[in-house]
């Protein structure tokens, strides 16, 4: 029996296990598919990590070993190679392994942290034929990076997120030419320093309201058709303009990866993809906490390594003091804003600020986040330069929250102040 | 007048630099002020690749610049490091190559490979 078990040994699982170590559990164990520790921030070898944790821009690799020397130089208990089957609400976990065989593992309390993967060709459904060459930006980051492989030569990215804009510079550096980086929303969804850094540093250019309506090729991408889209995005028809290239890579949004949370019978939010959690990120199903991309897709990984340290701790405290009483505000959202993490807090949390983490569905210059009660509102936070790619954080003091007897809601919203 | 956005920290402020007086504004803190005025005399990158090593376990070792150099170096610097052959063990910050196609910089090694 297991005090606490980690599920992914990713910056998430690293910080999680780590923060218990400190708050004294010790009968640790992460469980981690891959051969080694440390999850896809070993094929992000770019820099521009830590810079809020460490002070400095770390690459991934180099951010990945910070915790896990951190990691070593504690007993807690690693399984690299262990692929996590299932995982149930008593806190038990059913694994694979080549040494081990199949395992059952029993934990005091457990946390989720597998990360997300890439949504796929099949999820925009682009039409036209199915040659070689579509790659997910990820897959031919970890097929250059990791594997050292060339993806392609003449290269269209759909998609603005970061990990395209990335590939976009990696792919220029290593000698391929990438004609063109389409996005179908009249904004990217990546950092602004990224646009600037990978595409406007070699003239790439950005298409907005543009996508792709048609791969060609029959054995290869031979080449790809890009339309204008309308407000609905819908193609515009004589906007056609033909790319003649050997590789597309879809850059098309990230899913968290919660079929072991589904197992466990926890429900998941529409908006986020990951569980409802309260404000200690624990979930619905007692004792098991959900932290990082897992739970929502972060666009810094200092911001994963801050959550998953406060799951951490969060599930230390269960593991030493048992469950707090859930009674519990509801967290809504209106006005621009698309979600909120977490999506419950409790009237005792017993902590003084809690952090509450954000989107907004536009680009705005700025802005207010309220948060209000049925009753009145409760906090503003005055913001700048709000977009969709950036999460937003505010930390709402718990002596705020409405005294018993009133509502059990609170709503955050976005109230512009200058577009 | 020229705008640019700021690459010191994720945050991404919008800048704007007069190229006669390098008054710098749209920065929130003094590495803004600082990129700004490098960005239009001789802009600087961190460059990040990766060398062939010869591992039992890798094919390729992430590595970088020590310290930003200038991006008119960047085609250069990738073709020398192209020829580079790395021989595990490395740790973290091993220097890979000293002098960096004449920028002053050391190459890094970014991923330790024990063997």
């Amino acid at each position: 029996m297991y005090d606490l078990i980690v599920i992914g040994g990713g910056p998430a699982g690293l910080a999680a296990a780590h923060a218990a170590w400190e708050k004294g559990v010790r009968k640790i164990l992460i469980l981690e598919r891959d051969r080694e520790l440390g999850g896809i921030l070993n094929q992000c070898i770019h820099n521009g990590f830590g810079v809020k944790t460490f002070g400095e821009a770390l690459s991934g690799p180099e951010y990945a070993a910070r915790f896990e020397e951190l990691v070593e130089k504690t007993g807690i208990e690693v399984k690299t190679d262990t692929m996590v089957l299932d995982v149930d609400p008593d806190r038990n976990v059913y694994a694979v392994n080549p040494t081990d065989g199949y395992v059952t593992y029993s934990a005091k309390a457990v946390v989720l942290a597998m990360g997300c993967r890439e949504r796929t060709r099949g999820a925009i459904s682009i039409p036209g034929s199915r040659p070689a060459g579509v790659f997910s930006a990820g897959t031919a980051q970890r097929y250059m990076n990791i594997d050292g492989f060339m993806v392609g030569k003449r290269v269209v990215i759909l998609g603005s997120g970061d990990i395209g804009l990335i590939m976009a510079r990696r792919l220029t550096l290593e000698g391929a030419k990438v004609l063109a980086c389409v996005e179908i929303m009249p904004v990217s969804s990546g950092l602004r320093a990224n646009i600037a850094r990978c595409l406007e540093d070699f003239g790439i250019p950005l298409l907005l309201s543009h996508t792709v309506t048609e791969i060609r090729g029959d054995r290869r991408v031979t080449g790809v058709t890009v339309q204008e889209v309308d407000d609905k995005m819908a193609p515009i028809p004589g906007t056609e303009q033909y790319f003649d290239c050997d590789t597309l890579l879809l850059s098309v949004g990230l899913l968290p990866e919660n079929e072991l949370t589904k197992k466990a019978g926890i429900d998941l939010d529409p908006r986020t993809r990951g569980a409802y959690v309260f404000e200690n990120r624990e979930t619905e199903t007692e004792g098991i906490f959900a932290c990082g991309n897992v739970l929502h897709v972060h666009d810094l990984v200092d911001y994963v390594s801050e959550e998953a340290k406060f799951a951490g701790e969060a599930a230390a405290e269960y593991i030493a003091n048992g469950e707090r009483p859930r009674e519990s505000f509801s967290v809504t959202t209106s006005g621009g804003v698309t979600y909120t993490v977490p999506q419950k807090i409790r009237k005792d949390s017993g902590m003084k600020l809690i952090n509450v983490y954000l989107r907004v569905n536009r680009k705005v210059k700025k802005g207010d986040i309220v948060i209000a009660s049925p009753e009145k509102e409760i906090a503003r936070y005055h913001k700048q330069n709000l977009a969709p790619g950036e999460m937003i954080t505010v930390g709402l003091p718990s002596v705020l929250l409405p005294a018993d007897g009133g509502s059990d809601t609170l709503n955050v919203s976005l109230e512009v102040t200058e577009a | 007048m020229r705008n640019m956005t700021c690459l010191e920290c994720p945050m991404g402020c919008q800048l704007s630099i007069d190229e006669q007086t390098l008054e710098v504004t749209g920065n929130n803190c003094p590495k803004g002020e600082a990129f700004a005025r490098a960005e239009i005399t001789n802009p600087v990158r961190i460059l990040t690749t990766t060398a062939v090593i010869e591992s039992e376990t890798e094919s390729m070792l992430p590595v970088r610049t020590k310290d930003p150099i200038p991006k008119g170096s960047m085609d250069a610097a990738m073709k020398a490091i192209k020829n580079v052959r790395v021989k595990a063990p490395v740790e973290v910050g091993d220097i890979i190559v000293e002098d960096l196609v004449g920028t002053g910089v050391p190459l890094i090694a970014t991923k330790r490979v024990l063997k």
